[in-house]
């Protein structure tokens, strides 16, 4: 008698009894997603820098000597790192900017804002790659003991983090060109902020750690 | 928005080829899963028959050192990583959407990409046989075993390996993130998470173990590939690395993982048990704590793995293991007091979920054995740890597995599974899975060590290590049957009908094999047993008492 009238139906003119289910509000499958995402991202940063404070605590000190040259490493905050670290904070500004933009309807705000983030995440790569270029001229490489390899294989992982966000914010710029988003319906537009704020704090950390965070003396013998 | 899937002229002829392999539906998604892990089911009983063979007798007969090594390798990466993991995720996948409601699962896409990473996973294990190196290291790849030196596990196997094993965890990790918005986002009016079959939550808490653990082990895999073809020092001490750091980064991973192996096979014999015995869970609510509580324990126990590294604060991790064990009673309470006085239906579902019962109980008792510190000391890598880990995965899990497998299977298909064959299976496998791994038990305690090719004659080893490989053998008889079963089953067996068990939950309440998108109209969702409501509904007054399941009630 009564089951027909508990169909799954929510919504009267749904092709699909039951399609209508993931829209009775709250967050949205997609951001919820992508929240349940970052958080797997999270872990797998945690990995790498727990493998990272694991080598520094055995290690004698810190930085450690450089074999070849029997100096201890050193890395420089200028010319490079230090403003792409203000550009690639700055573009978790301009990308929210671009979220407010689309929230409220205006697709201009919105498109130049995400233009301008996709085009700081591009530079941020291009400074890295430079950066690790000098790096390995001054022989600080890969192989050059866990001070290489922690440096190269936690600033690598981020900049590929970068480098996928940099392919979803282009998806989201030529979705957004094409005028597919509007106010109501952005989903992918918040999903895709949230993981270059995501991005964003991994480097603010990695940053901090790798070139903030003062150095371990040798013991004293 | 003018083409979707439903439009008309999406009708047109397709190869039922080209149908499964474009699906995005979970069902099919779900039976994939379940066939590509059986196929590395059976190749990994392959391998473990050759390591059994070896073992038959003291001396090398068969196999050299090195391939014996590769033997229990490529047997336990198989059956972890590539049966274990996916068929609970194939039942997941298949089960859940159907458990709460739903027409799909939340992402149907990246569900398809998570089956099909497992085949690709499968190709690079198997390439590695081609090769010329297969991996050695065991399951655990500890460096500096895997390091790629002689006496480690030279050439691109272990690379091939570790490729597979990150490709495995990111379907887990993307499977992980579907199931857990399916649940939370999916639900059918009046499905609360208190109403939820136990399945689900098995599933809900898998999912965050996977989730939080599995990039874990990806990023012990990563800096392993690093180390072997990049030059990193990460776990090689001759540069500054640790070894140690490699077990801890795993270990993370991979206790949470045995959970995981786990949790949906308790899930599944939680569904059958009550439906077998005519009665409701015992104590649903506390199954539910109890398994959110192993969940949140799995994360602070894995050096339980390392006791004897010295190089872990044993007091903390002993007392943590121990601890597991009380969730874990309060389950078999569940399970036993879900049966105790009910109508017992001895179907071959119910024989499975029983063996899974018994079996399970042997390998958490002797799991918390070695939980204790000085124990551990004296058990670690000896037959002991073989037998504790294959009575928790095969008299666990696998068993787990049958039992759902015989419970879901006229869901799946529309056919029933001949009762007489189940139970031949169910014998053969229940006496095979004894013979061989109860006598690990004395082996280990006798100082057996696992991961040997070979044994002194005089030792005294002989006879139980004899037992045990006609036990092999048996295992593996026993799935004769049961391919025998299916296949007759699917070429003529009866038809199952709806709701062939007078089961409980949801999915009985659809046709078999269920339409796309699952159900056209559901019942009334007034507790976690719909179904019994449905049927019994003018004798369930208590169930008025429960809050109306939604404003749509009063229509």
């Amino acid at each position: 008698m009564a089951s027909d009238s508990h169909a799954l139906t929510t919504q009267e003119h749904s092709p699909v009894a039951g399609l209508a289910h993931d829209q009775r509000g709250g967050i949205s499958n997609v951001v919820l997603g992508m929240l349940l995402f970052i958080t797997s991202e999270v872990m797998f940063f945690a990995g790498l820098f727990a493998a990272y404070f694991n080598v520094r605590a055995n290690a004698p000190q810190w930085p450690p000597l450089n074999v070849e040259t029997g100096e201890a490493f050193h890395l420089e905050i200028l010319p490079l790192v230090g403003p792409a670290t203000v550009l690639l904070i700055l573009s978790s500004f301009t990308c929210q900017f671009a979220v407010w933009g689309i929230r409220r309807g205006d697709r201009t705000a919105f498109l130049r804002n995400i233009g301008v983030t996709f085009v700081i995440g591009v530079v941020f790569l291009v400074m890295q790659a430079t950066d690790y270029i000098l790096l390995y001229e001054e022989g600080i490489t890969l192989s050059a003991g866990t001070f290489g390899t922690t440096y190269f294989t936690l600033t690598g992982f981020h900049g590929a983090h970068v480098f996928g966000g940099a392919i979803m914010l282009a998806v989201v710029l030529y979705r957004g060109l094409a005028g597919q988003f509007s106010a109501r319906h952005h989903d992918a537009v918040e999903a895709v902020s949230l993981y270059w704020h995501f991005v964003d704090v991994v480097w603010i950390l990695l940053f901090s750690l790798l070139y903030l965070l003062p150095g371990k003396a040798p013991a004293a013998v | 928005m003018a083409t979707t899937a439903l439009h008309p002229a999406a009708r047109t002829y397709r190869s039922t080829l080209y149908e499964w392999i474009t699906t995005t539906d979970h069902k099919k998604i779900g039976i994939m899963y379940l066939i590509n892990s059986f196929i590395f089911f059976f190749l990994g009983g392959l391998l473990a028959l050759g390591v059994r063979s070896e073992l038959a007798q003291p001396g090398l007969q068969l196999v050299a050192d090195q391939t014996y090594n590769e033997l229990f390798t490529m047997h336990a990466t198989f059956m972890i990583f590539l049966f274990i993991i996916p068929v609970l995720a194939g039942f997941g996948n298949y089960i859940v959407p159907l458990h709460i409601g739903a027409p799909d699962v939340a992402f149907p896409r990246i569900n398809a990409l998570s089956l099909w990473m497992l085949p690709m996973a499968g190709i690079l294990l198997l390439l590695s046989f081609f090769v010329g190196s297969v991996p050695a290291a065991g399951w655990t790849s500890y460096s500096p075993l895997t390091q790629d030196r002689p006496l480690g596990s030279v050439g691109p196997g272990q690379d091939l390996w570790l490729v597979a094993v990150v490709l495995v965890g990111t379907s887990s990790i993307l499977g992980a993130v579907n199931f857990l918005v399916t649940i939370f986002k999916m639900r059918a009016p009046g499905m609360t998470l208190f109403r939820m079959p136990i399945m689900v939550w098995t599933v809900l808490v898998t999912s965050v173990l996977g989730l939080l653990a599995t990039p874990v082990l990806t990023s012990a895999l990563i800096m392993l590939f690093i180390d072997r073809n990049y030059g990193g020092a990460f776990f090689d001490p001759r540069n500054g690395g640790d070894a140690i750091l490699y077990q801890n980064v795993f270990w993370f991973y991979s206790h949470p993982a045995v959970y995981i192996m786990v949790l949906p096979a308790m899930g599944m014999i939680s569904e059958v048990l009550p439906v077998f015995s005519r009665k409701p869970l015992f104590g649903y609510k506390a199954f539910v704590f109890a398994t959110a509580g192993i969940g949140a324990l799995g994360f602070s126990v894995w050096a339980h793995h390392m006791f004897t590294t010295g190089a872990v604060y044993l007091p903390f991790f002993s007392l943590m293991t121990f601890l597991i064990a009380v969730p874990t009673g309060v389950k078999m309470f569940n399970w036993i007091f879900t049966l105790w006085r009910g109508k017992l239906r001895l179907s071959t579902p119910l024989l499975f979920a029983l063996g899974f019962l018994s079996m399970f109980l042997i390998g958490g008792i002797n799991g918390a054995f070695s939980a204790a510190v000085p124990v551990d000391f004296a058990l670690h890598d000896t037959y002991w740890v073989v037998a504790h880990l294959h009575y928790v995965l095969f008299g666990g899990s696998v068993f787990g597995v049958m039992a759902g497998l015989y419970y879901w299977f006229p869901k799946m298909t529309g056919r029933m599974l001949s009762e007489g064959l189940g139970k031949i299976q169910f014998v053969l496998m229940f006496v095979g899975f004894n013979l061989t791994f109860f006598p690990m038990h004395q082996l280990g305690l006798a100082g057996m060590p696992r991961r040997i090719a070979d044994y002194a004659g005089g030792a005294g080893w002989n006879d139980l290590n004899l037992a045990a490989t006609v036990g092999g053998f048996i295992i593996a008889a026993s799935m004769v049957p049961l391919l025998w079963n299916i296949f007759v089953s699917l070429r003529s067996g009866k038809p199952a009908g709806d709701d062939p068990w007078e089961g409980n939950t949801l999915e009985w309440a659809t046709s078999s094999p269920p339409p796309p998108y699952n159900f056209d109209h559901l019942p009334e969702i007034r507790s976690e047993r719909p179904l019994f409501d449905l049927r019994h509904g003018h004798a369930a007054p208590a169930a008025t008492a429960v809050l109306p399941q939604s404003s749509s009630t009063s229509h």
